[in-house]
C-alpha cells in the first residue's frame, strides 16, 4: 500500500445557493498520476483551487501532502507545484531569469539555484536560448519550460490546470514524457484535461459531473464499467447527464 | 527577504524591458517640465495690434512708436480707415486695435484732455484684460514723459511687493503641480496596471499559489514603483533648479518625506484599482479619468479651489494631490518648516491608511 499524498472526504464548496462543488470524496497516491476530468462548469477548478489552499471549502475534509487545507495552506503551498492553463511564464523575461524569479520566491539558495538552473536547461536542451526571451519560445517548449519550472522545487504534488491546451498532439505526446519522469521520482501529479486521449495516459481518472464524482478508476476498467470502446464514450455517456450548462 | 528581492529584481526587468513605460517613466517628467516652462505661460507676449491713425501727427506717431517698441505688442498694421477695424478682426489677424482719433495732439495741448480708443477680442477675457492693462501702462507712461507739468489728479499709489515670487514667474506654481501629476500618473497607473497584468497573464495565479505571502506579493509589486517615483521627484527638482532657475528654499529632506507619503498615498490608489478590476484597460481608464483628472482639477494648481462651488471645496479634501501640493509649495517655495505642513501631512497619513485598509480587505475577500 503506498503513501496516500492527497485524502478528502465530502469537500464542498458553496457559493451562496450554488454548490460548485458537492461532497467530493477521493484519495491519490504518492507517485500516481491522477485525470481530474469533467466538462467545461462541472466543478474542476473550484476543486483544485481548495486543494492548493487558494480557497477555502465550505464544508469537508481535505489533507494534501498531511497538511489539512484550512489552517495549514502555507505548508500546502510549500509542498506543491502549479501549472495553470493559461501561460504562466513571464515573457518579458528570459528562460534563465523565469527559472530564476521562480526558484526564488519558493525560498531557493543561490547554490541550488544554479545548479537546478543549469540543471533545467540542460534537461530541456535550450542551452542556446537560455538568454532569450520566453516570448521568442514556441508554445509547446514553453509549456514544457513551464512544467519543470513548477517542478523545480522538488514539490511532492503537482496541479495541471489543462496543461497542453492548444499544443499539438506530438508536443504533448513530449510533455507526457516530462509527467512520466517527474512521477517515476515519486511526485503526484493531479492533472485536469480536456483531450480523452491524455485521459488514456493517467494511472487513474476521475469524471466530475454537476460539482460530483460521478465515475473514478483506471481507465480501462471505465472503459469495461460503461463498456464504451473508447474514453471519449465513457466521458460522453456522463456528461450528457449534466444540467449545468456553462 | 530573499524571495522579496528576487521578486523586486523581476519587477525592475519588466519595467526597463518595455520601452512604453520607460518613456512614460522618465520621459514624461521632463517633457512636462519643459512645456510647463517654456511653452504654457500666463504672459501675453507678441500680441498682433492694428492701428487707426487718423491723427497722423508728432503725438500719435510717437505713441505708436512707443507702442512697437514694448514686447507686448507686435503691429499687424496702421491704418487711417476705422472700417479696417471690422474687417481685420474678423480675419482674425489681431486681438486688439487701437484708434487714435483725429486733433489727438491739438486736444492734448489745448483742451488737457484726449481720448482713446481700445478694442479688444474679449472672447479670452484674461488675455482682454491683460493686453488692456499694457496699453494703459504705455499711454500712462507716454503722458507723464511728455506733458510732466500738465494737472495732476490725486493719486494714491499702492505699494506693491509680491511675496516668494517676486518677478511673478509661472514655475513656483507649476513645478509642485507638475510634481502632483507626475506621482499621481506614475504611481496609481503604473502599480493598478502591473498588478492587473498578472492576473490577465494568469502568473498571479502562479505567485499565490507560492509560499510567497500574498500580501508579499502587492508589497513586492509597489516597492520598485517607490524607488521609481523618488528618482521621478529628484529629475523634476534637478530640472526646477537648473533649467528653471527655481531654487528650493525649504528643507530638502523634509520635501523628500512628505514625497515619499504621497508616492505611498497614491500607490495605495493604485493596488485599491488592482484589486477591484481584471483588465488593464479599465484600470488604466480608471486611474486616468478618476485618479488624474481630479488632480488636476482639484488641487489648486490650474484652477484655484477659493473660486469653487462650495460643494466643489469639500470634494477637493478628499483629493489627496490637493494636499501635497500645498505641502510642497509650502517647502519648496516659501521655505516652510514640519510645523507648517502638520496638518496636512497628518490629513494625508489619514487617507493613505483609509485606502490601504480598503484594498487589502478587498485582497482578503478575493482570495476566499
Amino acid at each position: 500500500m503506498k503513501e496516500t499524498v492527497i485524502q478528502t472526504d465530502k469537500l464542498t464548496k458553496k457559493f451562496g445557493d450554488f454548490i460548485a462543488t458537492n461532497a467530493i470524496t477521493f484519495s491519490v497516491s504518492k507517485g500516481e498520476i491522477f485525470g481530474f476530468l469533467g466538462a467545461n462548469g462541472a466543478g474542476k477548478t473550484t476543486a483544485m483551487r481548495m486543494l492548493c489552499g487558494l480557497s477555502i471549502p465550505s464544508s469537508g475534509t481535505a489533507s494534501i501532502a498531511g497538511f489539512d487545507v484550512y489552517t495549514q495552506t502555507e505548508e500546502i503551498k510549500k509542498n506543491i507545484g502549479y501549472m495553470s492553463q493559461r501561460f504562466s511564464l513571464y515573457e518579458d523575461l528570459s528562460i534563465l531569469e523565469n527559472i530564476r524569479f521562480f526558484g526564488g520566491i519558493y525560498g531557493l539558495s543561490k547554490q541550488q539555484l544554479k545548479e537546478k538552473s543549469e540543471m533545467l536547461i540542460h534537461q530541456l536542451g535550450l542551452e542556446s536560448e537560455a538568454k532569450k526571451l520566453v516570448s521568442s519560445l514556441p508554445l509547446g517548449w514553453r509549456q514544457k519550460l513551464s512544467f519543470s519550472v513548477a517542478v523545480m522545487h522538488e514539490p511532492k504534488i503537482v496541479f495541471l490546470d489543462e496543461p497542453t491546451g492548444g499544443v499539438d498532439p506530438l508536443t504533448r505526446r513530449q510533455f507526457w514524457d516530462l509527467i512520466y519522469a517527474a512521477a517515476d521520482k515519486g511526485v503526484t501529479i493531479f492533472v485536469t484535461t480536456h483531450y480523452m486521449d491524455e485521459a488514456e495516459y493517467c494511472d487513474r481518472i476521475s469524471i466530475m459531473v454537476d460539482g460530483k464524482i460521478e465515475a473514478m478508476d483506471t481507465p480501462s476498467k471505465l472503459k469495461e464499467q460503461f463498456a464504451a470502446p473508447s474514453m471519449d464514450d465513457v466521458f460522453y455517456q456522463l456528461a450528457r447527464g449534466a444540467k449545468r450548462k456553462e | 527577504m530573499k524571495q522579496f528581492m528576487s521578486f523586486v529584481r523581476k519587477e525592475f526587468f519588466h519595467v526597463l524591458r518595455d520601452r512604453k513605460t520607460l518613456f512614460i517613466l522618465f520621459g514624461m517628467p521632463v517633457v512636462q517640465i519643459l512645456i510647463f516652462g517654456f511653452a504654457l505661460t500666463n504672459e501675453v507676449k507678441n500680441s498682433r495690434i492694428l492701428i487707426v491713425d487718423q491723427a497722423h501727427d508728432e503725438s500719435s506717431k510717437q505713441l505708436i512708436r512707443e507702442i512697437e517698441a514694448s514686447q507686448y505688442f507686435e503691429t499687424e498694421n496702421i491704418v487711417a480707415d476705422f472700417n479696417q477695424v471690422e474687417k481685420v478682426f474678423k480675419e482674425g489677424k489681431i486681438r486688439v486695435a487701437l484708434v487714435i482719433p483725429a486733433n489727438f495732439r491739438e486736444d492734448l495741448l489745448q483742451n488737457n484732455a484726449a481720448s482713446l480708443q481700445l478694442i479688444n477680442d474679449a472672447s479670452d477675457p484674461n488675455t482682454a484684460t491683460t493686453l488692456t492693462n499694457y496699453i494703459s501702462s504705455i499711454v500712462l507712461d507716454f503722458q507723464m514723459r511728455n506733458f510732466p507739468g500738465g494737472p495732476k489728479p490725486i493719486q494714491i499709489i499702492p505699494q506693491l511687493r509680491m511675496l516668494y515670487n517676486p518677478q511673478l514667474k509661472g514655475a513656483p506654481n507649476f513645478v509642485p503641480g507638475v510634481m502632483a501629476m507626475v506621482l499621481m500618473l506614475i504611481c496609481v497607473m503604473m502599480t493598478a496596471v502591473s498588478i492587473v497584468r498578472e492576473k490577465e497573464t494568469g502568473t498571479m495565479e502562479v505567485l499565490l499559489v507560492s509560499p510567497f505571502k500574498p500580501l508579499m506579493v502587492i508589497i513586492s509589486k509597489a516597492f520598485p514603483y517607490l524607488i521609481l517615483s523618488l528618482i521621478n521627484v529628484t529629475s523634476i527638482l534637478l530640472l526646477s533648479v537648473f533649467v528653471l532657475d527655481l531654487p528650493i528654499t525649504g528643507n530638502i529632506l523634509l520635501l523628500y518625506a512628505v514625497s515619499t507619503l504621497f508616492i505611498i498615498t497614491c500607490l495605495s490608489i493604485g493596488i485599491l484599482i488592482s484589486v477591484r478590476t481584471d483588465s488593464q484597460q479599465v484600470a488604466m481608464l480608471i486611474s486616468l479619468m478618476g485618479m488624474l483628472l481630479p488632480a488636476l482639477l482639484f488641487s489648486g494648481f490650474m484652477f484655484p479651489i477659493e473660486n469653487m462651488p462650495f460643494p466643489l471645496q469639500i470634494i477637493s479634501n478628499i483629493i489627496p494631490a490637493k494636499w501635497y501640493y500645498i505641502m510642497v509649495k509650502a517647502i519648496m517655495i516659501k521655505g516652510l518648516g514640519f510645523s507648517a505642513i502638520w496638518k496636512e501631512a497628518s490629513i494625508l497619513v489619514a487617507i493613505t491608511l483609509v485606502i490601504l485598509g480598503i484594498s487589502i480587505k478587498n485582497f482578503k475577500i478575493r482570495l476566499a
